[in-house]
C-alpha cells in the first residue's frame, strides 16, 4: 500500500492537439441510464494511459465507442487528427486500433494460429498460406516470450495461455493504439511481467496504449497518465508519478478510503472442512491435505493451472477424487455433491462467473437466490415467496452497491464487476458455515472489494471457516491467517500468518522441479 | 452471449438499431405473439364472413387445444435447453394403444368405465415410459435430445403400426367419445378445458415454484445450476416425462374427437409445437420464454390454419407457410440477440 498525502487537485490537462487519439465530449445513454456524460480523453503516441474507475463508471462503454462498436450520441473520436466515423468497427480497425478484452473472444476448436489470423488470413492465390501464418504466429509468440505451439487448439491451452494468444492476436496487425482491458486477470506475476515488457517495447515504437485495470501495482508499474471516471464523467487526469493509491481511490469512489484490507480477528475453533491425502481423478492435483478451522481464513496460492481451483471444487463435491477424502465437521463424506454440501452450509463461489456462476439470460433476482431457494424464507415447499425474496435480494445488493439496482434485469446486461456482486450475494443469502471462494475479486472495483472483504470478516468472526483461493497475492497476504501454496498439482508449502510474505510465497511457486512440465503450467516456464 | 463477445459482429446504423431493438425486444415477452394472434384473427374476420361464425370459433378452440397441450410439453423441453421430436409419434402410439386396448377389453365383457380407465391409464403410461427413456438418455448418458427423441419417435411409430396393423382402429365406445371428446361437433370439447387447465397450472409452476426456476436455470446454464445445488438431471428427466405424458394426453383426447386410434394422428405436431414455442418467445438456446407464450403460439397456428382452410389454401401450402414461420421466428430471435447483445 502506498502511503502519503493527497496531491491537491492539479489542473486537469486538456486534450492536447496532436495527440494520437482524442475523444471529445463523448455522450452515450442506454435506456434509463446515462453512461457517458461529456467525457474527453486523449492518448499520446508512446504513452500508457490508464483508465480507472468503479464497475459501471463507463470505462467499457468509452472503449467500445473508440472501437466503433457503439455510436455515441454526442462528441467525436479523432485518430491521428482525422475524425473516425461513429459506430464503424471496421474504420477503427483499419486505422490501427486493437483491443484485448478481459473476456476471451477465441474460438476454442481452432488453433492458436487460426485464431490470431481469423478474418485476416494470409493467402497464396485461393489457398490459405498456412506456412506463412504459422511462422508469423511463432514469431509473435517468441516476441511475447511464450512457448505455445501455433497449431495447438486453443481449447487445450490454459487460461493464461489463451490470454497470451488474445494479446498475440491484437499485436498481429501492428496496432498504433492498443487497448488492454484488464489483460492480467488470468495472469500471475511472472506472466504479468512479460506483458509489461511487451508494453514497454510498444511504447518505444510509439504505440499509444489505453490500459484498464483495478490493480494499483500495475498502475504504478507501467502507467504514464491516468484518467479517473466516475458516474460517466471524467473526474481527473493525472500523471501517475504525481498521484498515489489513496488519492486514486478517493477520486474513484468519491470517498476517502485508507485501507481496503480489514484486519480479521483470529479465533480458530474446531476443524470445519478438510481434504486428506487427496488426489483428483482428473490428475489436476496429487496428495493434497489441507484443513480449515471455524473462525479461520485460509488461503491457497499458486500459479494459474497449479490445481488450486480443482482443490476448491473437490471440497464442494464438484471434482471427483481418486484417493483421499473430504471431511466436514470431523465426519468423512462418502460422495459429496454440490447439493449435499450446500445443505450442510458450505457455499462455493466459482472463479468463472459467466460459465460457472451465473445463468446469464435470467434476472439478477433469480441468479442471486438460485442456490438458496430451498430455504424456508424463500420458498414454502415448492411455492416461491417472491416478496421476501425481493426484500432480501434488494437489501443485499444495495449493500454491495449493484448499479443500477434493477432486480428484473438480465445479469448479462451488467458489467463483469457487477455480475460478481450478484455472485457474492449468495454468500449473504444463506447461513454460511464454510465459504470457499475462488478468485473472488477479479475485475471487481475497490468499492465492491471493500464490501466483499467486509463479508469475509463478518463471516469469519462469526465463526465461519473460509477458504480463499486467489492469484491476487496482496489479497492472500493481507487477509489470510494461514496459506497453502500449490505448484504443479502438489502442495509445496504452508505459511502461518506471521510468515506469509510475498517473497516466500513466490519462491514456493516453483518449489517442485520443472521436470513435471507435463502438467499445464500456464506460461510460467 | 455477452456484450463483449459480440463486439466483432458487423455494425448497424444507430437509429435503426434503436428502433429495431425496441420492436424486437418485445419478441421475448408474450406481447408480440398476442399481437400476432389478434392480427391474424382480424385479418380472417374481415376476409371471410364464415370465420367469425360461432361454430367456427368453437371449432378453432377445439382444434387448437390438442396442439396447445403438446406445445406446453414441447415448450417445457425447449426452456430446459432440449428438443422433443417424439411428441407426434408418442401421441400416435398412445392413440393406437388405448384404442386397441379399450375395444379388446370391452369386447371381453369388462365393465365399460373400467375398460376406459384402464386404457387411458395405459395410454398415459406410454408417454410416461418413453418420456422417461428420453429424459434418462439425455440427462444421464449425455446423448443430445435431438438424437434420442428422434430415435424414440421412430420406435414409437413402428410400434404403433405394428399394433394397429397399419390401419386406423375404429369402433371406440360412445361413452369414451362423449367424455373425452364432444357430445356433438358444435360444442366445446373436453380437450379445451384440459388445455386451459394445464396452461394455467404449468405457467404457474414455471413462474411461481422452485421447480420452474430450476428448469429455467438448467436451460440457461447447467453448470451454474449444478453448482447452485440443483439436481440438474432430475429436472431434465422431469421435463421429458411431462412432455411425453402431455403428448399422450393429447393422443387420448384426439382419438376421442376423431373416434379412431391412429398412428398418424400426431401429424405435423413436431414442427407445429416447436413453431408455437418459438413464436411464443421461447429461445432455442434454453432458459428463456414462457409457457403462456407457447400456448398463445399454438392458438396462433390454429387460427392461421383454420383461416387458410376457409380460404381453400391447400394443406401443402400450409406446411410451407408453417415451416417458413418457424425459420422466420428463429431468425427474428437471432436478430434480437444480435442487437440487444450489442448494447
Amino acid at each position: 500500500m502506498m502511503a502519503g498525502g493527497f496531491q491537491r487537485s492539479a489542473p486537469v490537462p486538456d486534450p492536447c492537439p496532436g495527440a494520437l487519439l482524442e475523444a471529445c465530449d463523448i455522450e452515450k445513454s442506454f435506456p434509463g441510464v446515462r453512461v457517458l456524460d461529456g467525457v474527453s480523453l486523449d492518448v499520446r503516441a508512446g504513452e500508457v494511459h490508464v483508465l480507472f474507475g468503479e464497475n459501471g463508471a463507463g470505462k467499457s462503454t468509452l472503449v467500445n465507442i473508440i472501437l466503433g462498436n457503439y455510436a455515441p450520441e454526442g462528441g467525436t473520436v479523432r485518430f491521428d487528427g482525422k475524425v473516425l466515423p461513429a459506430g464503424s468497427p471496421r474504420a477503427a480497425r483499419d486505422a490501427g486500433i486493437s483491443v484485448v478484452f478481459q473476456e476471451l473472444s477465441l474460438i476454442p476448436t481452432l488453433s492458436a494460429c487460426a485464431n490470431i489470423f481469423l478474418g485476416r488470413e494470409k493467402r497464396q492465390s485461393a489457398l490459405l498460406d498456412e506456412g506463412a501464418m504459422s511462422r508469423e504466429a511463432a514469431a509473435i509468440f517468441a516476441r511475447l516470450g511464450i512457448a505455445i505451439d501455433p497449431q495447438a487448439p486453443v481449447a487445450g491451452l490454459s487460461r493464461a495461455e489463451q490470454q497470451m494468444v488474445e494479446i498475440a492476436k491484437a499485436l498481429q496487425n501492428d496496432p498504433r493504439l492498443l487497448i488492454l482491458d484488464e489483460p492480467t486477470t488470468a495472469f500471475t506475476d511472472v506472466e504479468t511481467q512479460r506483458l509489461f515488457a511487451i508494453v514497454a517495447e510498444l511504447k518505444r515504437l510509439g504505440v499509444g496504449i489505453i490500459y484498464i485495470t483495478h490493480r494499483m501495482a500495475e498502475i504504478q508499474a507501467i502507467g504514464d497518465r491516468i484518467s479517473i471516471l466516475r458516474d460517466g464523467r471524467r473526474i481527473a487526469t493525472k500523471l501517475v508519478s504525481e498521484t498515489d493509491e489513496d488519492e486514486l481511490i478517493q477520486l474513484m469512489t468519491g470517498r476517502e478510503t485508507l485501507n481496503v484490507y480489514p484486519t480479521i480477528a483470529f479465533k480458530p475453533a474446531d476443524e470445519a472442512i478438510a481434504l486428506e491425502g487427496a488426489s483428483a481423478a482428473s490428475g489436476r492435483f496429487q496428495n493434497v491435505s489441507i484443513s480449515v478451522r471455524a473462525g479461520e481464513i485460509v488461503g491457497i496460492a499458486g500459479l494459474v493451472g497449479c490445481g488450486k481451483s480443482a482443490v476448491g471444487r473437490s471440497l464442494f463435491g464438484e471434482e471427483r477424487l481418486a484417493a483421499g477424502q473430504v471431511k466436514l465437521f470431523g465426519k468423512s463424506l462418502r460422495s459429496p455433491s454440490p447439493q449435499s454440501m450446500l445443505d450442510a452450509g458450505v457455499v462455493y463461489l466459482p472463479p468463472d462467473r459467466r460459465r460457472q456462476g451465473l445463468v446469464l439470460n435470467r434476472s439478477v433476482r433469480e441468479n442471486a437466490t438460485l442456490s438458496c431457494l430451498n430455504l424456508r424464507s424463500f420458498a414454502f415447499g415448492q411455492w416461491l415467496r417472491k416478496k421476501s425474496e425481493d426484500d432480501a435480494v434488494q437489501r443485499v445488493l444495495n449493500r454491495l452497491n449493484l448499479s443500477p439496482p434493477l432486480l428484473d434485469r438480465n445479469v448479462s446486461a451488467y458489467s463483469g464487476g457487477n455480475q460478481q456482486k450478484v455472485v457474492f450475494a449468495r454468500a449473504f443469502l444463506r447461513e454460511t458455515k464454510v465459504l470457499i471462494v475462488d478468485e473472488p475479486t477479479v475485475g471487481v472495483d475497490v468499492g465492491a472489494r471493500l464490501e466483499f472483504y467486509g463479508i469475509l470478516k463478518q463471516l469469519c468472526e462469526a465463526g465461519a471457516a473460509i477458504l480463499l483461493i486467489s492469484s491476487d497475492l496482496p489479497e492472500i497476504l493481507h487477509l489470510t491467517h494461514r496459506t497453502y501454496v500449490l505448484a504443479f498439482g502438489r502442495q509445496t508449502a504452508e505459511f502461518q500468518q506471521e510468515e506469509i510474505s510475498e517473497a516466500a510465497i513466490l519462491s514456493s511457486f516453483f518449489a517442485v522441479g520443472r521436470k513435471e512440465g507435463d502438467i499445464k503450467t500456464g506460461a510460467a516456464a | 452471449m455477452t456484450p463483449l463477445q459480440q463486439i466483432s459482429r458487423p455494425a448497424q446504423p444507430f437509429a435503426l438499431r434503436r428502433v429495431a431493438d425496441r420492436m424486437l425486444s418485445r419478441l421475448k415477452t408474450t406481447g408480440i405473439i398476442s399481437v400476432l394472434v389478434l392480427v391474424v384473427f382480424a385479418f380472417f374476420a374481415v376476409a371471410n364472413s364464415r370465420f367469425t361464425n360461432s361454430n367456427n370459433l368453437i371449432n378453432i378452440l377445439n382444434q387448437s387445444s390438442y396442439l396447445m397441450i403438446v406445445s406446453l410439453g414441447q415448450g417445457l423441453v425447449l426452456i430446459s435447453g432440449g428438443f422433443d421430436l417424439a411428441v407426434a409419434a408418442l401421441l400416435g402410439l398412445t392413440s393406437v394403444v388405448s384404442a386397441t386396448l379399450m375395444i379388446a377389453l370391452a369386447a371381453n365383457g369388462v365393465d365399460l368405465p373400467l375398460a376406459i380407465a384402464i386404457s387411458v391409464a395405459c395410454g398415459l403410461s406410454v408417454g410416461l415410459i418413453l418420456g422417461m427413456v428420453n429424459g434418462v438418455a439425455v440427462a444421464y448418458l449425455n446423448v443430445p435430445s435431438f438424437i434420442v427423441t428422434l430415435g424414440i419417435a421412430g420406435i414409437a411409430a413402428g410400434a404403433g403400426y405394428q399394433i394397429s396393423g397399419g390401419a386406423p382402429v375404429t369402433g371406440l365406445p360412445e361413452d369414451f367419445i362423449a367424455v373425452f371428446g364432444t357430445p356433438d361437433l358444435r360444442s366445446i370439447s373436453t380437450s379445451v378445458y384440459i388445455a386451459v387447465l394445464f396452461a394455467v397450472a404449468l405457467h404457474l409452476t414455471m413462474t411461481r415454484t422452485r421447480a420452474g426456476r430450476y428448469i429455467y436455470a438448467v436451460g440457461g446454464n447447467p453448470v451454474a445450476a449444478r453448482l447452485s445445488g440443483i439436481n440438474v438431471r432430475r429436472h431434465i428427466v422431469l421435463v421429458f416425462i411431462t412432455s411425453g405424458m402431455l403428448a399422450s394426453l393429447a393422443g387420448i383426447l384426439l382419438s376421442a374427437r376423431v373416434s379412431t386410434g391412429d398412428t398418424n394422428l400426431g401429424g405435423n405436431f413436431v414442427l407445429q409445437s416447436i413453431t408455437a414455442g418459438v413464436l411464443g418467445g421461447i429461445s432455442l438456446r434454453g432458459g428463456e420464454g414462457t409457457l403462456f407464450g407457447a400456448a398463445l403460439g399454438a392458438l396462433f397456428i390454429a387460427v392461421l390454419s383454420n383461416g387458410m382452410n376457409l380460404e381453400n389454401i391447400s394443406s401443402y401450402y400450409q406446411m410451407i407457410i408453417l415451416g417458413g414461420l418457424l425459420v422466420l421466428a428463429v431468425l427474428a430471435e437471432q436478430l434480437r440477440l444480435l442487437i440487444s447483445g450489442r448494447r
